[in-house]
């Protein structure tokens, strides 16, 4: 089983319109991973069934038990968050101030403070229009994503894929530089990039392309609407080829990928320019990681 | 009419890629022709609004936060810190104690539940405010150092410094970090209106309808920008109408406008339809101010 | 020598886990008397943040000579066990921790 992650470091590159057309490409063989919950997109490219859900917890809450408390203040006093207040004469908590950090159960001299888990998000397997397996998630909101929930997704992902016999996952990656994205790196066969020619591409491509050389995984990149800025183009593949890093594809400014995307499609669903590089992509991709 | 506190303009979005900096930097910009502006970049992790605004710096800040730092001497290693520590930001590594700034929430359990008094708390860096003036244009960004997780304490410290600041400019942008997790949360809190950039495609539909979930539970007034209109399709419009939320301008879908972006440029001094829709957006944020 | 697994399962035929701080179990396996103990580790992988910090500290308390793990430790981990004095081994995801310790012993398995 071989996992390729799709990462863009910055949003908008296009990142999850060439990562919902590897999941029709590569159809029944792959399991789907959106790592991305952020900004979960997937969906709305493979239109999954939601068919199981659960929840999902993350971090800590402190709750006031009103009954053993005797409004002494020491937890609002206590706390740097400034979770607590005084209303109608009765502390209370704010929860989206509350950081989970636990210093008030630890103060609260009657007992009355505990923490609970907290619900952070739920997390789905589906079934896609093509037939594949996918696991997701949305987050709640002021939830923030964590390298515990991209484990999870990926966990099941990876799971799925040993017992259903799968070649491929296929994984949407987080956004950024930080833990989560760490986290959808590990145990990944291969990473393809996705950036665009602006000011911003480039200096984020650099900083991910650092996070993976750290783990030794094999990446290539492709260079979405390339011919807006053909000057940065050329100091991107310049960075690519000095670091090692394939060079997948150029990709040419197509408005039919936001066509296809209109109408739930990607963009390998449609007949267009961008359909024959992204198939030639899959099959380079296939032909790496199958060897 | 008497003065009173700036009015605050908040720019987010669901996610990251549709057009929030392209909008932020130019109407700042366009609005500062008329009279003084700020505009702040609150994308404490990814701030790019400078990139674009081309204004001499004027200063820089250090920003902290509060960490504990190890006293050998005083500790017993008992391990009560790296016990306290849910962050797992102080953790006992054989016979020291260590601690990793970047995991810790400034909680100050391990600080003041140390029974030596080994782990008092000193100022850590962990960004830097930049403040440019170009004419009338005022503008502020604030950059976590690389490595630091924690986005919501840099954006507190910057919301406090443009009221303290600048409280005489009075309108401020503040262009917020996308998404609708705990930064985006932080970064609107003070804002008396909000505006939604979206883009009219499923992905913009899907990010606008979790960011106008979002701006609901927080009580907030906002409105919507539909960027790169004329590509895609009309869901974005219908929702809004379904949801009777106001669509104040749109900015039309041309390569020119990408390309322009893409070096670096402001856009709206070369293309007449993007001034167009900034001059709409400029009349609503007259009318919000005067309605206050 | 006492050689550290993160591992997916309890026993000699279960996957290497290639996550650090997330690992599911620490195996450890004493080469003088072939034993294996095996540390629980889903407390720490259900942590939202700092599991490698947390991980890294078991590792203080194990105290391993050397470590056989996947991706290899992310940087606040790998800070973390700077000071320990163990021998880290990478890329053995995909390989049962039978197959990995006969890699390693054969010289096989790449060092950090």
């Amino acid at each position: 089983m071989k996992e390729v992650v799709i990462l863009s470091g910055k949003g908008g590159t296009g990142k999850t319109s060439i990562t919902g057309a590897f999941a029709v490409l590569a159809g029944q063989q792959a399991i789907i991973a959106d790592c991305d919950v952020d900004a979960a997109n997937m969906h709305l490219l493979l239109a999954p069934d939601f068919a199981e859900r659960s929840d999902f917890y993350s971090g800590e809450l402190a709750v006031i038990d009103s009954n053993k408390c005797t409004q002494c203040g020491i937890c609002a006093y206590k706390c740097r968050f400034g979770a607590f207040s005084l209303s109608n004469g009765t502390y209370v908590l704010d929860p989206l101030s509350c950081e989970g950090c636990g210093y008030c159960q630890i103060t609260c001299p009657e007992g009355a403070i505990s923490l609970v888990p907290r619900k952070a998000g739920q997390v789905f397997v589906s079934t896609t229009k093509v037939g594949s397996t996918m696991v997701h998630a949305k987050l709640d909101i002021g939830a923030e994503n964590s390298g515990k929930l991209v484990a999870k997704v990926k966990n099941s992902a990876q799971e799925l894929a040993k017992l259903k016999h799968k070649e491929f996952v296929i994984v949407d990656g987080s956004p950024g530089i930080g833990c989560p994205v760490v986290s959808s790196l590990a145990g990944a066969s291969y990473v393809v990039l996705v950036t665009e020619p602006t000011v911003s591409g480039l200096h984020d491509l650099e900083r991910i392309a650092g996070v993976i050389q750290k783990f030794r995984i094999p990446m290539g990149c492709i260079i979405n609407k390339f011919d807006i800025n053909p000057e940065m183009s050329t100091q991107i593949s310049h960075f690519i080829s000095s670091n090692g890093i394939d060079y997948l594809a150029n990709i040419p400014f197509d408005p039919s990928f936001t066509k296809a995307m209109a109408d739930a499609k990607t963009i390998v669903e449609t007949q267009s320019p961008a359909k024959l590089i992204i198939e030639e992509v899959w099959a380079t991709l296939t032909k790496k990681l199958i060897n | 009419m008497i003065s009173r506190s700036p009015l605050k303009i908040a720019i987010a979005s669901g996610k990251g890629g549709t057009g929030k900096t392209l909008l932020s930097t130019n109407l700042a910009a366009y609005l500062s022709e008329f009279e003084p502006t700020l505009l702040v970049d609150l994308d404490v992790e990814e701030p790019n609004d400078a990139l674009f605004i081309n204004a001499p710096l004027l200063s820089t800040a250090n920003q902290h936060k509060m960490i504990p730092v190890w006293n050998e001497q005083e500790c017993i290693l008992c391990g009560k810190c790296a016990r306290v520590c849910k962050f797992h930001a102080v953790v006992r590594l054989g016979k020291t104690i260590s601690v990793f700034n970047q995991l810790c929430h400034s909680c100050y359990a391990c600080s003041e539940l140390c029974p030596t008094n080994a782990l008092p708390m000193q100022t850590h860096i962990v960004g830097e405010t930049r403040f440019f003036e170009k004419e009338s244009l005022s503008f502020i960004e604030s950059r976590l150092v690389v490595g630091e997780e924690q986005a919501v304490p840099l954006i507190n410290k910057t919301h406090s410094i443009a009221q303290q600041k600048y409280n005489h400019i009075k309108t401020h942008l503040l262009d917020c970090p996308p998404g609708t997790s705990c930064p985006v949360v932080a970064a609107t809190k003070d804002a008396h209106y909000v505006i939604l950039v979206t883009e009219p495609t499923p992905f913009g539909l899907n990010d606008l309808a979790l960011a106008v979930e979002t701006m609901r539970q927080l009580g907030k007034d906002f409105g919507v920008v539909i960027n790169r209109e004329g590509h895609g399709n009309s869901s974005v419009k219908e929702y809004c109408q379904r949801e009777q939320i106001p669509v104040i301008a749109s900015i039309p879908f041309q390569r020119e406008i990408a390309e322009l972006y893409s070096t670096g440029q402001l856009v709206y001094s070369t293309i007449p339809a993007v001034r167009q829709a900034l001059e709409q957006i400029a009349l609503v944020i007259k009318e919000k101010g005067a309605a206050r | 020598m006492k050689i550290a697994f993160t591992a997916a399962g309890t026993t000699w035929d279960s996957q290497i886990d290639s996550r650090f701080g997330r690992t599911e179990f620490i195996v450890i396996l004493n080469e003088e008397t072939q034993q294996l103990e095996v540390i629980d580790n889903s407390a720490v992988k259900n942590e939202a943040h700092g599991a490698g910090t947390a991980t890294a500290q078991k590792m203080y308390e194990l105290k391993p000579d050397v470590l056989i793990t996947g991706n290899g430790p992310g940087d606040t981990a790998a800070t973390a066990l700077k000071n320990l004095n163990m021998k880290i081994f990478v890329d053995a995801h995909n390989l049962t921790l039978q197959q990995a310790y006969n890699s390693y012993k054969s010289g096989s398995l790449k060092q950090l």
